[in-house]
């Protein structure tokens, strides 16, 4: 028996609508395979991971305020593999946004600095994530350097420099040797949406990029060359667009949102530069960029998701031990599904039994 | 003398988990595939060796735990990127993500346990032989049997018909079909044996680097791995050759730390993956003139029937 491919007329667009859905589906009924393998109750820990977190205002907050850098993150991860170019470094981008905002936050700590202090963390962090990953999309345009490798070695980079700074000059004298530093100011901190609650600007911010981005791709010039380019090269090349061009601009601008984040998270949800103020949302965001079909809306919807598990994972993990790299495991395994399923959309799937291969040859 | 030697035997022991990762690496990319879960399928053989030699108190046998788990690693990686043709870059991405959730599950009940690291060859004579003998006679089996793996791979690939085939698929597929060779068979067993060396890659560290598991532990050793192929021109020689300065450049970063040089210790742990950078750069510009990669490198092969 042997699994054939045959490739389909047309690309389906019901399955493109429905293969996140599949791969959701295959996906639980894998994890309630390994559930049962830990020896925990499925159902109880189905129940712990997707419904226990939507059922109370903190949890949903805590969603929306997980969901804010991975939403960010993989719109512009999207632009990236849009146009076919493998920015896989957003970590690093993020961390080096942190470390760029922050700057400014150390620096004004306790010094009367007005209300400009957030917006200019809020710029250079952009700026600052938009320059390291040029870094790659350079090395990738000038010397043809695989910019996969080069932005993912600049993660390890900047995880070191941000614990240099945190354990060296940035920390804080009254911290107990942690390595961290001092709590920002109150106008170096992202204000909250809901008072004594969770939820802040960060969340607004990521839903207005959402919204430019769906502009960008559905209503520009830019966005069109951005999809024709990873699409189409050839007729890209015949149609006069510049595909270097297009790495160096999805690069600045993944990495500008993937810095932006980054400051967002340490002066919002976390409150000072430390490390591990990431679990991993520059590759996580890679899942969500193609849970969501690399679409604004659709990864809207993904990012939310993603969330969900993190949540889920830190609830089922207290309620009944589960440990918390399962929901590592259950985001790994959702990708393979996401991307087999996808498959579907090009492909059709046939099971060839070698006996009926004389008669197919025939006919 | 002490010194000089204690850094060429800290420098094999560095280069060796690179060398035979890379080397796994070269077989597949020679065939066409670019699979990028190297570093994914190294961090669960280094926790499935852990647990094997932990459960047996036998190396080889953890050795044979992280091997069985990078091959079946690799043959999720064959089903997706051969068997349903998705794109070769998401999927090995896949193969990493979940390599680094699933090792950290399977070595969470490890960590902070023991085991009796692999033991170094001792020939009476030879071994005491002031500087070379500990060096070329004192090794564990991981050193010695990463030079047979690139000495073999190498005649494999140049001195036999098989290997002619294999690389044949790499450089073009639809000829290699037409000629009639299973082209995404001879690609599954190249992806197969990929695995297995990473996840052996992957086991030395816990078996031979250091005598414990923590999660993590590879800390991009796969990826550095990735770039080593790319360093080497897809040519065996060329990746030892890699493979030995890049340990050198992790244990100079090392010692300079011991020796207190007055450069903190991050910039230091940052040079590895500072110099892939450089090196990446430096060579791929180096060969403007026309890429040495496998022609239909990371594309996918739908035979049509």
């Amino acid at each position: 028996m042997q699994l054939v491919l045959e490739k389909r007329a047309e690309r389906s667009n019901t399955i493109a609508l429905v293969s996140p859905l599949i791969a959701i589906g295959l996906t639980i009924v894998t994890m309630v395979i390994l559930f049962a393998i830990l020896g925990k109750n499925p159902l109880l820990a189905l129940h712990a991971y997707f419904i226990a977190p939507l059922t109370d205002g903190y949890s949903l907050q805590e969603i929306a305020v997980k969901a804010t850098p991975l939403v960010m993150i993989a719109v512009g991860l999207s632009l990236c593999y849009l146009a076919n170019a493998w920015n896989i470094g957003a970590e690093g981008q993020f961390l080096i946004g942190a470390v760029a905002g922050s700057w400014i936050a150390v620096k004004t700590q306790g010094t009367d600095a007005g209300a400009w202090v957030l917006p200019a963390m809020l710029v250079l962090a952009a700026a600052a994530g938009a320059l390291y990953a040029l870094i790659p999309a350079i090395c990738r345009v000038k010397f043809g350097a695989s910019e996969i490798l080069t932005s993912l070695m600049l993660v390890y980079v900047a995880d070191l420099f941000l614990d240099y700074l945190v354990r060296g000059p940035w920390r804080d004298p009254h911290g107990f040797n942690f390595p961290t530093t001092a709590e920002f100011d109150p106008v170096a901190t992202v204000p909250l949406l809901i008072e004594g609650g969770r939820l802040h600007v960060g969340s607004i911010i990521a839903l207005l990029v959402v919204a430019a981005a769906a502009i960008l791709l559905g209503r520009t010039i830019k966005g069109f060359e951005i999809r024709v380019v990873g699409a189409a090269p050839r007729a890209a090349r015949f149609g006069g667009f510049n595909a270097n061009q297009l790495i160096i601009l999805t690069f600045a601008v993944s990495g500008a949102l993937a810095g932006l984040a980054g400051i967002i998270e340490v002066a919002g949800p976390v409150g000072h530069l430390q490390p591990g103020i990431s679990p991993g949302y520059g590759f996580t965001a890679i899942i969500v960029a193609f849970l969501g079909r690399l679409n604004p809306l659709g990864i809207l919807i993904a990012g939310l998701f993603l969330a969900l598990t993190f949540i889920g994972g830190e609830q089922a993990q207290i309620a009944m031990k589960i440990p918390l790299d399962v929901t590592k495991v259950f985001q790994g395994i959702l990708l393979f599904y996401v991307l087999a399923c996808d498959s579907l959309i090009l492909y059709r799937f046939k099971l060839v039994f070698p006996n009926r291969q004389v008669a197919r040859g025939a006919g | 003398m002490v010194l000089v030697e204690a850094i060429i035997l800290a420098v094999l022991a560095a280069s060796t988990p690179l060398l035979i990762a890379a080397t796994g690496e070269l077989v597949v990319e020679r065939s066409g595939v670019l699979n990028l879960g190297v570093e994914g399928m190294m961090i669960v053989g280094a926790a499935c060796g852990f647990a094997g030699a932990w459960l047996t108190g036998s190396t080889f046998i953890g050795a044979l735990f992280g091997i069985v788990a990078g091959t079946l690693m690799a043959l999720v990686f064959a089903l997706m990127a051969l068997g349903l043709a998705v794109n070769q870059v998401a999927t090995g991405l896949a193969l990493t993500i979940l390599g680094v959730g699933l090792s950290g599950l399977i070595g969470a009940g490890f960590v902070g346990e023991r085991i009796t690291p692999a033991v170094h060859l001792h020939i009476p004579v030879l071994t005491d032989i002031p500087l070379i003998g500990r060096v070329l006679f004192g090794e564990d089996g991981f050193v010695y049997f990463s030079i047979a793996l690139i000495v073999g791979v190498w005649w494999f690939l140049y001195r036999t018909r098989a290997g002619l085939i294999l690389r044949a698929c790499g450089d073009n597929h639809v000829s290699a079909h037409a000629l009639g060779y299973p082209v995404l068979r001879i690609r599954t067993f190249a992806v197969m044996f990929g695995g297995a060396c990473a996840g052996l890659a992957g086991a030395y560290l816990p078996l031979a680097y250091t005598p414990f598991f923590i999660p993590g532990m590879t800390a991009g050793r796969g990826w550095i791995a990735l770039a080593l192929v790319v360093f080497s021109s897809w040519r065996p020689g060329r990746l030892v050759i890699g493979a030995y300065l890049f340990g050198a450049v992790t244990i100079l970063q090392l010692h300079a730390q011991g020796w207190g040089v007055g450069i903190p210790s991050q910039f230091m742990s940052a040079l590895p993956y500072l110099a892939t950078v450089i090196v990446l750069v430096l060579l791929s510009r180096a060969r403007t003139g026309g890429s040495t990669a496998p022609a239909a490198l990371g594309t996918v092969f739908v035979p049509d029937r």
